[in-house]
């Protein structure tokens, strides 16, 4: 085994744990089976840290730091499930919950769905912002996915795994703020790309039903157990 | 005017970029947009293939950029500004105006394809409000002050417009023309740049830049000696040099002023910022709305490189120093200093995370150090007379001149140039010619700062004492409202600002300034819970956002609320 990093002690919610230096506090609550919630983080493909929901207190710090960027320092306290990071989180919940279409009733994704997961956990019992209706047209010209971006919540999983891991680069992203919706090459039906292998890997890290495989019933589409695993193997032979 | 036919071909465009790498991709749509007024799918392909970069991700970048477009335009774009500013001079009516007579919507082309009309956010031209900007195809951009009609905007100015400047401290901004920029001559041989590299080590600049106390002119007063010691010391090779000319913050327009009119000034102090943490490249970000401050600049260049001030072995020193200029294209959030990386490196403007900073991974992920146009203007002075000379103005921890941006209800709108701790009522009254009508508000630091009541006035323009009563700075954005405005309506613009600006990539602010500019829409008629939702999403984005633009996205609302309730029931 390589040589490590200096163990490093800390406090995650008055626990004190012990950590490598090159841990993200996110990684050293999992292993301490401390929930911490998150969105676009997969592990195996680069951070992003968009989603905002694993943000964290540090004692001393003034601002609010997402855990899966974070890095372990010696003596830190950390707090994980403050009233104000509840707030904000079922915040953002809510606000991604109005404005896509998220019938769970009648996405093929339900009971598999990472936002719906989320909701539930986080205790969001209720939206206070009318629903933006958005009326997106659904994507059916791939043979075997569909893709929905009704229920898109942009955590960007399906580009980045198409292009650091398959290296197709098939997905983007166009537009800004609001606006912003993922594309498949020049913004052309899905079935069209040219750069697509078909190889599934975004519909395996798509959090929510809006990449699932064709001809699912309600609640049918599981995504595959093991992918995370084969991510980072993919991953790490790349490097 | 010339016509569309001179425009450069696809294929001439194509072959001058090739090869050239990613960071190309900016300059490169630059050209085929002028040239062809959008960007065909064709080019998309073309380009892909001369910079190896994929479909989906150039077409990802398009759409990123206000002023790229996918489809056909018409052969002039008119852009009208409807930020405050120019809402206060009736950019709305001339918007309406505009439209009217050319038979179009906003964003809508006439059916001749003659011309596109759009709405456009601040243009950094608010002492001349309203103002326009005209894209020709083939030929490129033109700003539009003082815009009347359609007829004004498309007359061809060829007589430049004077910048309103003033001074107390008679630094930067005195016994220099305002309607042209300083020449060469003019200018002097680069004295402070000359003594450096005949007497001075790296460190030593550092070292005098810090006893200066000089901070960040470009809104988050970071202390600038700090910076360039911190990029000084990486060890990773190269170091880059930035100039963040983005200024794009509503109201603020100081730094356009000094492109113009001082741009040797700007870029000495940039060659002594490269030569205290030996970068040998560097550049200089200006906004796409920005032409005549760009096409200033690039004269300075040429102009200087053929002297030897800058280029290779610059004064027989031995020290290199390249300077390239990048335009942006029409997007805020490219001030964002890691978003600014990202353009130059031609991807979508997307802040990126931090740690680790830029002075350690940068551009290109190398040490680089970023700083605002006026920061760097101040550069040469420090060096030349010292940091002591430099404290003489300001306090203890806001030192020397800063220059302000005023803008709205005052007699004489413009740059003008204070010690630190001036207060803002010495600033309107013996500077600006005195508020004109019964003074209502005040916006201290843009759309991203806050608002002053009128009893507030007295506070001394300083980093702390701004802080002390809840405001700021920022970049020294100063907009004035008389009783006659609609503080709602200002509210409305602001909201609609961030809304379109915000860059999308994390979920607070691309969906809380969405939801924040529905809220402000109705302020004349709320609905019930509207107040509490706006402050919920307003500290839910100041406090969980990924960078600085949603953390400010509501300051000023939030800000508008403790002094004005009554505007939000
Ligand atoms: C949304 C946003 C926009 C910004 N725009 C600008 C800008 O136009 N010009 C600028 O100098 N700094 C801007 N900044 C600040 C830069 O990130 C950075 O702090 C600054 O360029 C550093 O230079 P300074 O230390 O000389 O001020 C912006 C920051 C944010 C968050
Ligand atoms: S199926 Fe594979 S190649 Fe096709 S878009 Fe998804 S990840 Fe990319
Ligand atoms: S399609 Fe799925 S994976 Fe892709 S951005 Fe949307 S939610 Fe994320
Ligand atoms: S705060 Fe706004 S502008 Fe900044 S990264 Fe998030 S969405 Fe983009
Ligand atoms: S998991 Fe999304 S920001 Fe950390």
């Amino acid at each position: 085994m390589a040589v490590r990093s200096r163990i490093k002690t800390l406090k995650i919610d008055g626990r004190d744990v012990s950590a490598h230096e090159d841990e993200t506090i996110l990684q050293i609550a999992e292993e301490n089976g401390i929930f911490i919630p998150t969105l676009c983080r997969i592990e195996g493909l680069s951070l992003i840290g968009a989603c905002r929901l694993c943000l964290i207190e540090v004692k001393g710090w003034n601002r609010l730091v997402p855990a899966c960027h974070t890095h372990a320092e010696e003596g830190m306290e950390v707090f994980t499930d403050t009233e104000r990071l509840r707030n904000y989180r079922r915040m953002i919940i809510e606000l991604l919950f109005s404005e896509g279409n998220h019938v769970c009733a009648v996405c093929v994704s339900n009971g598999n769905c990472e936002l719906q997961y989320l909701a539930q956990r986080l205790g969001m019992d209720h939206v206070r912002f009318p629903n933006m209706q958005p009326v997106r047209k659904v994507d059916m010209t791939h043979e075997r996915f569909v893709l929905d971006r009704n229920r898109c919540v942009l955590c960007a999983r399906c580009i980045r795994v198409c292009d650091e891991i398959e290296g197709a680069h098939t997905w983007d992203m166009r537009g800004r703020g609001i606006d912003a919706r993922v594309i498949t090459d020049l913004d052309i039906p899905w079935g069209d790309s040219e750069t697509c292998t078909s190889c599934g890997k975004c519909v395996n890290v798509c959090p929510v039903g809006a990449i699932v495989e064709k001809g699912r019933a309600v609640g049918e589409m599981t995504k595959r157990k093991d992918f995370l695993v084969y991510l980072s193997k993919m991953r790490e032979a790349k490097k | 005017m010339v016509s569309a036919s001179h425009a450069e071909s696809l294929e001439s465009i194509i072959s001058r970029f090739a090869g050239r790498g990613r960071d190309a991709l900016l300059p490169a749509l630059w050209a085929i947009q002028t040239a062809s007024g959008h960007i065909n799918l064709e080019a998309v392909r073309a380009l892909s293939l001369a910079l190896n970069v994929p479909e989906a991700d150039i077409y990802g970048v398009i759409g990123f950029y206000s002023m790229f477009h996918d489809q056909p335009t018409g052969e002039t774009i008119i852009r009208v500004c409807t930020s405050p500013s120019c809402g206060l001079a009736g950019s709305d009516d001339l918007l309406d105006h505009v439209c009217q007579r050319l038979g179009v919507e906003p964003g809508q082309t006439t059916s001749d394809g003659r011309y596109t009309v759009e709405e456009t956010t601040c243009l950094g031209l608010c002492e001349h409000a309203p103002a326009a900007l005209v894209s020709q195809r083939g030929v490129g951009e033109r700003s539009v002050p003082s815009a009347v009609d359609l007829e004004s905007i498309l007359a061809d100015h060829s007589a430049p417009y004077p910048a309103v400047t003033g001074s107390l401290t008679h630094l930067l901004l005195d016994g220099i023309p305002v309607d042209r920029a300083q020449t060469l001559a003019e200018y002097g041989d680069y004295s402070a740049l000359r003594r450096t590299l005949n007497d001075l080590m790296p460190d030593e600049v550092v070292a005098k830049i810090q006893a200066s106390g000089l901070l960040g002119r470009g809104g988050a007063a970071f202390p600038t000696g700090l910076k360039w010691e911190m990029a000084r010391r990486s060890e990773e090779k190269p170091h880059y040099v930035i100039c963040n000319a983005d200024e794009s913050e509503p109201g603020t327009f100081k730094d356009r002023v000094l492109m113009e009119l001082r741009p040797h000034l700007l870029l000495e102090g940039l060659a002594l910022c490269a030569y205290a943490i030996e970068a040998e490249q560097g550049y200089l970000f200006i906004r796409g709305e920005y032409p005549l401050a760009t096409q200033r600049l690039q004269q300075a260049i040429d102009a200087a490189v053929a002297s030897g001030y800058l280029g290779d072995n610059i004064m027989g020193s031995g020290f290199n120093f390249h300077v390239e200029i990048r335009r942006g294209a029409g997007a805020y959030i490219c001030g964002e200093e890691t978003a600014l990386f990202e353009a130059i490196e031609g991807k979508r403007g997307f802040p990126r995370i931090k740690p680790p900073y830029p002075t350690r991974v940068g551009l290109f992920g190398k040490p680089t150090v970023i700083n605002n146009v006026e920061t760097l203007c101040k550069v040469p002075g420090i060096i030349n007379r010292g940091g002591r000379w430099f404290r003489q103005w300001g306090t203890d921890l806001s030192t020397g001149v800063k220059l302000v941006s005023v803008s709205g209800h005052v007699s004489r709108p413009g740059v003008y140039e204070i010690p630190l701790g001036t207060p803002l009522r010495q600033v309107l009254t013996e500077l600006c010619g005195g508020v004109t009508g019964r003074l209502q508000a005040v916006l201290m630091g843009g759309a991203a700062g806050t608002f002053l009541a009128p009893d507030e006035i007295d506070t001394p323009l300083t980093f702390e004492d701004l802080r002390t009563v809840g405001s700021t700075l920022g970049s020294g954005a100063i907009m004035v409202f008389n009783d006659s405005v609609d503080l709602r309506d200002v509210l409305r613009r602001l909201g609609a600002f961030f809304q379109h600006e915000s860059c999308g990539k994390c979920y607070p602010c691309q969906l809380g300034t969405q939801r924040q500019k529905e809220i402000l829409d109705r302020l004349h008629a709320p609905l019930p819970g509207d107040r509490e939702r706006l402050t919920d999403i307003g500290q839910t984005m100041s406090e969980s956002s990924l960078c600085g633009l949603g953390q400010t996205a509501a300051a000023a609302v939030l800000s508008a609320m403790k002094r004005w309730p009554h505007l939000f029931e």
